[in-house]
């Protein structure tokens, strides 16, 4: 194809992204170095026969100067990145300095709302991503094993999970295992304890969203992982059973060597979607005891002040955080692509 | 496979049939459990002296003397005006589907029948741009929004979701274009006609089923998406899901929990009808990634 045509083709959807994808990041960068201009104020002096007052007023006319001299407001350089709400350097090195060991440091490291954050999307993306993959390979050989006609009954159902919106299915969930719903009384009766509530420790809570978490994304790995198992080479497993192979070795040493890429793929997507955990926590209410990075920035930005600053400066540290877990995609990409150039 | 193997052990039959039930349940009850629940009264659905009520609907036989209400859907749908919201999804997931799927397919053939180097960086920024929550650049529209006085309105959220769908359409219909031989529309140039010809004439009426795919994952992206709608339009014109969302925060307080049961029973169905007609698509979209990759 020409370039000139390439150009004509390729033009609409190029200018989406640049105006709606590439743009706006720029944006939230610059904002994030930047604050707001302060108003300024002027003290007007009223006298009347009675005395005189003096008054703090905002003056509107010289803030609208300011704001047009400097539009994107003052110049903050890396200042929001170093604050109370996001890295919080200085607090941290006197966190690290007064605490007596490592266990310590952390517990303390929780009362800063970036880390605390930080804490649950690390371990909500490390912990869900391994279940998610043993599940879905599990679901995948069961389902496998099945008549044709429950297959598609299974693939059916197993779809819904997946597809229902996040905040949806967790608000499912959330009615679900209320202390007067039909999930959280069966575990008041099971645990012989009628207090039990999943929503009023930060553990159980944390519980509730992996598993949650867990049950939305295993039906992406299923599916994937059942499609990859109708490629497995029928000679391979016939010579594996030959040799006597059990099944647990057929499906150790050909099964899963077959699904090895498939696998790659799902733990990578799985990762970047887990990261950016974010609607299960409002659907469950949970905020109280689980935030995470995406939480924060809807936060800032809902509300009545809405902090744009303090948000562009989470999104970009959200940005690094996920460029430092999809490097592997990127690099698998690049030699993918670059022999035939 | 199944042909091959020799029949497995009862022990092992027994274990893949309990699991598999297992998982069905797992799947399928919460949502069959809050479709019934949603016709009875709040003290059906949730009852916490006798779970049976929420089946049978003892209150709700009290109330309104069936065990099956409508009131829910009532106060949501007239009360509640979630009809309103119901409108506005399906204008947002018309035009995002619309819209993206013709720029994505243009794109997407581009890409595929070019062999120069800047379509592999294209794809590469493409696969970037996938990667970012699409919450991290709300903040950047914000301002300009407001400033331009195009905040809050349907049109300016359709262009943000178009743009955020881009991505992930373009790979998807780039990698089904690949698949199309090349020397179909090599041969109508051959035989006179312009690139665009040739992708009118030969592409276009073989595309379909590529793009029916792509299509429903536009729809499910524009359907399920709260961090933009929710932080792009005003109160009156929220789709569903922001809709739900801010159900929440006044339905908890006036005890109509029923109401917002009501509207998310009301979301999914639409998804519902979408996954029993639409299965085969889904899965061959879901795994078209992998399987290249």
């Amino acid at each position: 194809m020409k370039h000139k045509t390439f150009f004509w083709f390729f033009l609409p959807t190029a200018m989406a992204m640049f105006l709606f994808i590439a743009l706006p990041l720029v944006s939230v960068v610059s904002q994030s170095l930047h604050v707001p201009h302060d108003k300024v104020l002027i003290t007007v002096e009223n006298c009347d026969p009675f005395g005189c007052t003096s008054q703090t007023q905002i003056d509107h006319t010289l803030t609208q100067v300011l704001y047009e001299a400097e539009p994107l407001g003052q110049w903050a350089g890396l200042r929001i990145y170093f604050d109370r709400g996001h890295l919080a350097i200085k607090e941290v090195g006197e966190m690290w300095r007064g605490s007596s060991d490592l266990g310590d440091f952390f517990s303390t490291l929780n009362n800063l709302p970036f880390y605390r954050a930080m804490g649950f999307t690390l371990t909500f993306t490390f912990l869900v991503t391994p279940f998610v993959l043993l599940f879905g390979f599990l679901i995948a050989l069961a389902v496998n094993s099945l008549h044709q006609r429950l297959k598609g009954v299974m693939i059916f159902f197993s779809l819904l999970p997946m597809i229902v919106t996040p905040l949806i299915g967790s608000l499912i969930m959330f009615w679900m295992i209320d202390s007067r719903g039909i999930i959280g009384t069966a575990l008041q009766v099971l645990l012989d304890n009628p207090e039990l509530s999943l929503k009023a420790s930060t553990g159980l809570t944390w519980v509730t969203l992996i598993i949650y978490g867990i049950w939305h994304a295993a039906p992406f790995a299923f599916i994937v992982f059942y499609a990859g198992l109708q490629t497995v080479p029928k000679e391979t497993l016939e010579s594996a059973m030959i040799d006597g192979a059990t099944r647990l070795q057929q499906i150790i040493h050909v099964v899963i060597p077959h699904l090895a890429p498939l696998v790659a793929f799902v733990a990578l997507m799985q990762l970047m979607d887990n990261f950016r955990v974010f609607e299960p926590i409002i659907g469950f209410n949970a905020a109280a005891h689980a935030t995470s990075l995406s939480w924060i920035i809807y936060n800032d930005l809902g509300g009545e002040t809405r902090l744009l600053s303090s948000a562009a400066t989470t999104s970009v540290l959200t940005i690094i955080g996920i460029s430092i877990l999809l490097a592997p995609v990127l690099v698998r990409t690049w030699r993918e692509f670059n022999p035939k150039g | 496979m199944s042909s091959t193997q020799i029949k497995k052990p009862l022990g092992l039959q027994v274990l893949t049939y309990g699991f598999v039930l297992l998982w069905f349940i797992l799947a399928a009850f919460p949502f069959l459990w809050t479709f019934w629940g949603s016709f009875k009264v709040e003290l059906d659905f949730f009852s916490k002296a006798d779970w049976t009520n929420a089946i049978s609907g003892v209150r709700t036989q009290v109330v309104y003397g069936k065990a099956f209400t409508g009131a829910g859907y009532e106060g949501a749908w007239i009360q509640e005006e979630f009809w309103r919201a119901f409108r506005n999804t399906g204008i947002v997931c018309f035009f995002t589907v619309l819209t993206s799927l013709t720029i994505a397919t243009l794109g997407g053939y581009a890409l595929s029948r070019s062999g120069f180097r800047y379509s592999f960086w294209l794809l590469i920024i493409a696969l970037i741009f996938r990667a970012l929550p699409p919450i991290t650049l709300v903040s950047g529209y914000l301002l300009p929004f407001f400033q331009w006085n195009i905040w809050g309105i349907l049109p300016t959220t359709i262009i943000v979701l178009v743009a955020i769908n881009q991505p992930f359409t373009l790979w998807m219909l780039h990698s089904f274009f690949q698949k199309i031989p090349k020397e179909l529309d090599e041969s109508a140039k051959v035989d006179g006609c312009t690139q665009f010809q040739a992708f009118r004439h030969v592409i276009i009426p073989i595309m379909w089923p590529g793009v029916i795919t792509a299509g429903l994952f536009s729809f499910l992206l524009a359907y399920n998406d709260f961090a933009v709608t929710a932080m792009l339009l005003s109160q009156d014109n929220q789709t569903m899901v922001p809709k739900i969302a801010s159900f929440m925060g006044t339905t908890q307080v006036e005890g109509n929990v029923m109401f917002a049961v009501a509207a998310v029973v009301s979301a999914v169905i639409p998804l519902f009808i979408l996954v029993m007609f639409f299965q085969r698509q889904l899965v061959s979209g879901l795994t078209a990634g992998a399987v290249k990759g």
